[in-house]
């Protein structure tokens, strides 16, 4: 498809003054699209100016559409010299290439300079005319979408989700090439941006090329990232989801907000496939060193169904039978082969996605990662990137045999990451083991998907945590309980996950995050024996990294982390490790242990104190966490819960205990420890600081909580008020008391600081959730810590949420139940009339109505489906539109999450993927490092709103900055950053603003909520 | 440890209204750390002073980003760096415009000059108000007075207009704008008593009244070559008041017009053979009954000469000084309660009317109507 791109420069504002003499400008504009330049006419003596140009047309292929940034210069005339560069905006054209996201691009865009910054807007209107061309070997993917979402976005439905995708391109950095020698560092700046907005292009055609072999049409979870591995060139390379994906054409089609609501109608949902079932033996094989050969029979998805029918029952009508643990079991085969059968043809079957539709994930295994040392050597041939694949595919298929051994095929919540340090790098990938429902994974008939879903009855709330490997045969020594929400199948004691909380899984309370965080001392080595040093350490990195999550989980009263990501940074002279999670407790996992203290002389007395009165504190701690957290699981009674529980549930001694790491599968065993595990010996300094660091993690004040996943447990009602924020920190280690111990407190206060700092900012949002915190850490030089975080802070309605959890007991006390489980209970009746829905309807609901026998209408269910989500419909209809009055600037919200509190996203606009570069050699003048980062920061956010803004959009979702490179040299006055953003733009409507729609059409006043709910699950 | 770097961004940026205010006020990050901390902050957060350190920072940070766009409050809605609901935009201009009374009534008047700058660390510190402070609310007067100065239209209008500034600051601002062009002398020691109230009060019945701009918006007198313009006192009035000396020159037209006066107040004054003493010179017949009022002090004298002076630059700039010495003082020492100023004042104009000799009725109007009500807001303790 060629096609022809035209653009408008429109006007300028707020231009810089470049004649000194008229204190005025004389502006031009040049626009630039691959080889091909236009100029406008220049505008004499004004700061605003208007051009009002003609349309410069471009006749491009799709290639170059895909690949190439327009660019756009504003200069300065000058007469006698050389013109002035004012700035530039580069435009990814990429949104306007699939039908179904923006139709154009118009709008004030930031004029942007690598030196000064910010001077400036121009107003430009980009169209782009695409012509069919049905040319088999086309080299581009025009009309693959691309989301950075980790889950299925809001108005689409999944109808395949074919698995991962990645790819990598490789270049010469030009900060690196001979040339920056004599050039000016704008030049060298405009370069590198240029370069690496040409990579991404290029990077995403080739992704989408897989993607269309695959018969896919669109990319979710999509995560690129750079490596600026200096000397030895810059890499690029990202992955993704390919998927399916289904338009849905209700409500959103006739919503006023909906930019172009006729076009959307006229959308075919790209299946240009008429049969899908034949692609099954294509030969697709996007990577060049694997024979790819997907052959999914259709058979799979009948036997499943037939199956699945029988076995459905078994788990809800045999309620509190003993047998059901081993009726459990053939299911649990049954199902392992034909997810087997399905993933296996597979290379590596990884997903990005966090957050799955309902019945996707079967089983949960445990956090699988792998990580890998390498030494940087120059990249000879840059289209041959053969090096960095054969990293890449080494480590995934680690990960794939971590997963194997957890008795799982698939890899889900998977992301991969490096930390570079002069030549060693550090490549790690980890992801969630886990067990998936084969229906998604292949074309069955797509029409039953729906419905299929929907009869799915696996124990709902709990069927996840059951474990996917064979209880005989276990991959690691692990404590085994029966299920405590269905008393059937096997669980564990604690759960580490990558993913986010599924929505229908049972939590006792609230949830938190939880950080460990470690520093190790390195010798400055070269080369070779440098990176032999890191290898060492790692393993006891790792170790420590999840001990003390799991002491840090246990002190909370918690059983499951969730969102776990552990980073390593790699420095000259020392290893950081940081593991941020969302801890919570599952209803369907044993009550966690205490925390007991041993000490190695027992006959002392005086020590005896010692230690009892810590083991005080570390109870009281455990108490008040229970308190904090609103964690009072249920007391069940052994008759109640019929069949026996192998252990006593209070066990002792827990801390260090081997078995606890029974989840997580990293290159080392870690459930191979020799010494004795199950006493924690204090005179050990090391233990000692364990102690004192689980002590001194200081509780977020109250009103405040705060997680690293999309959602927080046990808070479902948000209001529309959202404050997403980055902090960046930068601290000195004096290099006189370099100990491990002082590193750890150095590391450890200044993460604690940094989010005390942020509690006290945004108190005027209390209460309030903190939520996808991201902590980044680097380590820039020798003494430098850089740790810089992402957030969003989202205000919720307590009010509220005491009177739902009145409702709830209220319900609760009518219905005589076995499970205890207080926060679940919907009653059917409310999804049809105006009542704030409740926060975790799904579990119970689904059990009593299939434990009834009657089959509830598949809408109706997929309704309280929806309502579980954190976008819960109608929690706002109360309230009244935010004062958020027109300003001359429309307002664009950004947030981390996939969704927006109290709206509806009625449309995806396109990936947003920038990268820039910022370098001052003013650096005092701009107020400093902080000066200048802050005024950065400011401008990325700038620019970023303003290209959704110009795409017509409102939002930001899932955004994330995936970079924040930030160099000084104070003694030259010079410092540069270099950030790198993404997300997807979307447009909301506010579910208030739904609500005057419903009003106005009576009869249908819950009916397109309703219809919403069906179509969203 | 040291924090090398330390910064906060939200994509709606954070204004926080107490580190806003010391900020205004001019306080070091040190001073509103400070100060912070005496406002029991940290009891009521639980927060470090290193917390709020950092957080002050940031905010000053912020602030200090902010002020280039707040010399432009235009700009400062059209820019897309800071996503400020409206609001909260409205409150920061609104609050770096707001000015300190002991200030202005230290610099009402004044040249906005190079050299009235350096006089701001005496007025910093005689008023103790921060220098810092001193130095923004002097740049805020120059800057609103230079871009409307030269401006045709009300006044008012073209202050909101460029400035976004409440009804209530514009008018402030326009009377600043105003005294600063005609330099009146405010800061004598006999004017002290004055709050800037009370001048922007006269300002405003000036503006409306004595100016070019008030006879632009005649109908009679379309803007034609006219400079219609709201911060300069009409010459050609100040040229004509001289023809109001025949109300005291003349003496039938002066006694006349004191028996008309003193005709209607018979009675109803408590200061009335004050009043009448006073009318005109106690040379002219009547017996000395006022020994503690100097010779020439004659209420309708006085008026009527500093009409006549008017026409002269430095009489302009001393219309205040004099207003207070010809009128105010005299009755002030009298004891005359307000309610009797008005009442002398509405009869002194109205009277006029029957004088049938007297032919610049409009002109008097005109005069009188603008300084009687300058009189009674001037006439206070």
């Amino acid at each position: 498809m060629p096609g022809k791109l035209k653009v408008k420069i429109v006007a300028g504002r707020h231009l810089p003054v470049m004649d000194r003499a008229s204190d005025l400008t004389d502006a031009f504009v040049e626009v630039k699209f691959g080889n091909t330049t236009f100029k406008t006419d220049v505008y004499l003596k004004s700061l605003n100016p208007q051009w009002n140009s003609e349309w410069f047309k471009f006749e491009v292929d799709d290639e170059d559409l895909q690949d190439e940034p327009l660019q756009i210069t504003v200069l300065d005339h000058d007469t006698y010299s050389a013109n002035d560069a004012i700035g530039k905006v580069y435009i990814d054209i990429d949104p306007l290439l699939y039908s179904e996201a923006a139709t154009v691009i118009s709008g004030w865009f930031p004029i942007y300079d690598t030196i000064h910054g910010i001077r400036g807007e121009i107003n430009v209107i980009v169209k782009v005319d695409l012509f069919n061309d049905l040319n088999r070997f086309r080299q581009s993917s025009c009309g693959v979408k691309f989301f950075c979402t980790t889950s299925i976005p809001k108005c689409y439905r999944a109808v395949i989700i074919h698995g991962f995708v990645e790819e990598l391109v490789v270049n010469e950095d030009p900060e690196y090439q001979w040339i920056d020698r004599i050039r000016t560092p704008r030049a060298s700046n405009e370069a590198r941006q240029r370069l690496i907005s040409l990579m991404s292009g290029e990077l995403q055609r080739k992704i989408g090329l897989k993607v269309l072999e695959m018969r896919g049409n669109a990319v979710v979870g999509y995560l690129q990232c750079f490596d600026l591995e200096g000397e030895s060139g810059l890499v690029v390379r990202a992955i993704g989801t390919a998927c399916t994906l289904d338009k849905l054409s209700s409500p959103a089609a006739f919503l006023p907000a909906c930019n172009s609501p006729s076009k959307e109608m006229k959308e075919i949902p790209f299946n240009e496939d008429p049969n899908p079932n034949t692609h099954s033996s294509g030969p697709s094989t996007p990577l060049k060193n694997q024979t790819y050969s997907f052959s999914p029979s259709k058979s799979y998805s009948r036997q499943s169904s037939s199956s699945d029918t029988d076995l459905s029952l078994t788990p809800k009508t045999g309620m509190g039978s003993g047998s059901a643990g081993k009726e459990g079991g053939p299911f649990k085969a049954l199902l392992r082969q034909q997810t087997q059968s399905a993933l296996e043809q597979r290379e590596f079957p990884f997903f990005t996605l966090t957050a799955f539709p309902p019945g996707f994930l079967v089983h949960v295994g445990g956090v699988v990662s792998a990580r890998s040392v390498k030494l940087l050597d120059r990249i000879h041939n840059p289209d041959e990137p053969e090096t960095r694949d054969a990293w890449w595919a080494e480590i995934r298929q680690e990960i794939k045999s971590h997963a194997k051994a957890l008795g799982c095929h698939a890899v889900v919540g998977y992301s991969e990451s490096t930390s570079i340090c002069e030549e060693v790098c550090i490549l790690s990938a980890s992801g969630t083991a886990a067990v998936l429902n084969p229906r998604f994974l292949q074309d069955g008939t797509v029409e039953g998907c729906l419905e299929q879903r929907l009869e799915e009855n696996l124990p709902v709330g709990c069927g996840f945590c059951h474990i996917p490997y064979d209880e005989l045969n276990m991959p690691f020594p692990a404590h085994l309980t029966y299920c405590y929400n269905c008393r059937k199948q096997k669980v564990p004691d604690v759960l580490f996950t990558t993913i986010d909380l599924p929505t229908d899984a049972a939590v006792v309370g609230k949830g938190c995050l939880i950080q460990a965080r470690l520093c190790r001392l390195k010798k400055k080595a070269q080369a070779e024996a440098n990176a032999t040093a890191i290898s060492n350490l790692l393993p006891f990195m790792e170790y420590e990294v999840h001990t003390q999550l799991m002491n840090k989980l246990k002190l909370k009263g918690m059983n499951a982390l969730f969102g776990l990501r552990i980073q390593i940074t790699v420095g000259e002279n020392m290893l950081m490790g940081l593991a941020s999670a969302t801890g919570v407790y599952l209803a369907a996992l044993p009550t966690p242990g205490g925390i007991q203290i041993a000490g190695k002389t027992p006959n002392d007395g005086s020590y005896e104190q010692h230690i009892s009165h810590m083991q005080k504190k570390i109870n009281d701690t455990i108490a008040k966490n229970k308190e904090l957290y609103e964690i009072n699981p249920p007391e069940i009674s052994e008759e109640v819960i019929g069949s026996p529980i192998p252990e006593p549930r209070q066990r002792s001694r827990l801390l260090r205990s081997q078995s606890e790491s029974s989840d997580e599968v990293i290159e080392l065993d870690l459930s191979h420890g020799k010494k004795d595990a199950f006493v924690l010996e204090i005179d050990d300094t090391d233990a000692m600081e364990d102690v004192h660091s689980l002590l001194t993690d200081v509780p977020p004040p109250s009103g405040f909580y705060s997680c690293n996943t999309e959602i927080m447990p046990g808070i479902n009602n948000w209001t529309s008020e959202i404050q997403m924020f980055t902090s960046v920190r930068v601290i000195r280690l004096s290099s006189l008391n370099l100990t491990n111990q002082a590193l750890n407190k150095n590391f450890n206060d200044l993460c604690e600081n940094l989010l005390k700092s942020l509690y006290f900012k945004l108190r005027s949002m209390i209460p309030c959730c903190l939520c996808h915190v991201n902590f980044t850490v680097s380590l820039p030089e020798d003494e430098l810590i850089q740790v810089t975080v992402t957030a969003v802070a989202i205000t919720f309605d307590k009010n509220q949420a005491l009177q739902t959890i009145k409702t709830h007991v209220e319900k609760s006390l009518q219905r005589a139940s076995t499970d205890n489980e207080e926060l679940l209970q919907f009653p059917l009746e409310l999804c049809s009339d105006s009542l704030p829905p409740h926060p975790f309807p799904p579990a119970k609901e689904h059990l009593e109505s299939a434990s009834s026998n009657s089959g509830i209408p598949a809408a109706q269910r997929a309704v309280t489906v929806e309502k579980a989500s954190p976008v819960a419909e109608g929690n706002f209809r109360n309230r009244s539109a935010p004062p958020c009055a027109n300003s001359t600037v429309g307002v664009v919200k950004m947030t981390p999450l996939s969704f927006i509190p109290g709206a509806k996203i009625t449309k995806y606009l396109g990936i947003i993927n920038m990268f820039f570069i910022r370098e001052t050699t003013s650096l005092r003048e701009e107020g400093g490092v902080s000066g200048f980062l802050h005024a950065f920061i400011a401008e990325v956010f700038a620019m970023v709103r303003a290209h959704v803004a110009a795409l017509g959009g409102n939002a930001v979702v899932s955004y994330i900055m995936k970079q924040c490179v930030f160099m000084e040299n104070p003694n030259k006055n010079q410092a540069q950053c270099l950030i790198n953003v993404s997300g997807d733009a979307v447009v909301f409507v506010r579910e208030s603003d739904l609500e005057v729609i419903s009003t106005q059409q009576p009869t249908a006043n819950c009916q397109p909520l309703c219809t919403g709910g069906e179509v969203t699950t | 440890m040291t924090n090398e770097l330390d910064i906060f961004v939200g994509n709606t940026t954070l204004i926080d209204e107490d580190v806003y205010r010391l900020w205004l006020d001019g306080y070091s990050v040190s001073d509103a750390v400070a100060r912070r901390v005496r406002s029991g902050i940290l009891e009521q957060t639980g927060a470090t002073a290193a917390v709020l350190q950092s957080d002050t920072m940031d905010h000053y940070r912020t602030f200090h980003m902010l002020e280039r766009l707040l010399h432009a409050p235009p700009k400062l809605l059209h820019q897309l760096i800071f996503q400020i609901p409206p609001s909260r935009q409205a409150l920061l201009i609104e609050r770096y415009y707001a000015f300190d009374e002991a200030f202005v009534r230290e610099v009402l008047g004044k040249k906005l000059s190079k050299g009235t700058k350096k006089d701001l660390d005496d007025i910093s510190t005689k008023t103790g108000i921060t220098l810092k402070s001193c130095r923004r609310q002097f740049d805020n007067f120059k800057r609103v007075f230079k871009v409307v100065e030269e401006m045709r239209g009300s006044l008012v209008d073209n202050i909101q207009q460029h400035f976004l500034l409440s009804d209530r600051l514009s008018r402030d601002y326009a009377a600043i704008v105003f005294f600063a062009n005609n330099r009146f002398e405010t800061g004598k020691k006999k004017l002290q008593y004055l709050s800037f109230g009370d001048f922007a009060f006269c300002a405003e019945l000036m503006i409306q009244n004595w100016t070019l701009g008030a006879v632009g918006e005649a109908p009679t007198n379309p803007d034609s070559q006219v400079d219609d313009m709201d911060v300069d006192l009409d010459k050609e009035f100040l040229q004509d008041l001289k023809e109001l000396k025949v109300l005291v020159a003349d003496k039938d037209l002066l006694d006349l017009h004191k028996s008309l006066v003193c005709t209607a107040l018979r009675g109803k004054l408590s200061v009335f053979s004050e009043m009448e003493a006073n009318f005109k010179p106690p040379a002219s017949g009547a017996e000395d009954r006022t020994p503690r009022i100097p010779a020439p002090q004659n209420l309708s004298r006085g008026l009527v000469n500093v009409a006549a002076k008017l026409i002269h630059n430095k009489d302009v700039r001393d219309l205040f000084v004099d207003l207070i010495e010809k009128f105010v003082e005299p009755c002030r020492s009298d004891h005359w309660p307000l309610n009797d100023v008005r009442l002398f004042l509405n009869q002194y104009s109205a009277s006029v009317h029957s004088l049938d000799g007297f032919r610049h009725q409009t002109l008097w109007d005109r005069y009188m109507g603008t300084l009687r009500g300058c009189l009674l807001r001037l006439y206070h303790d």
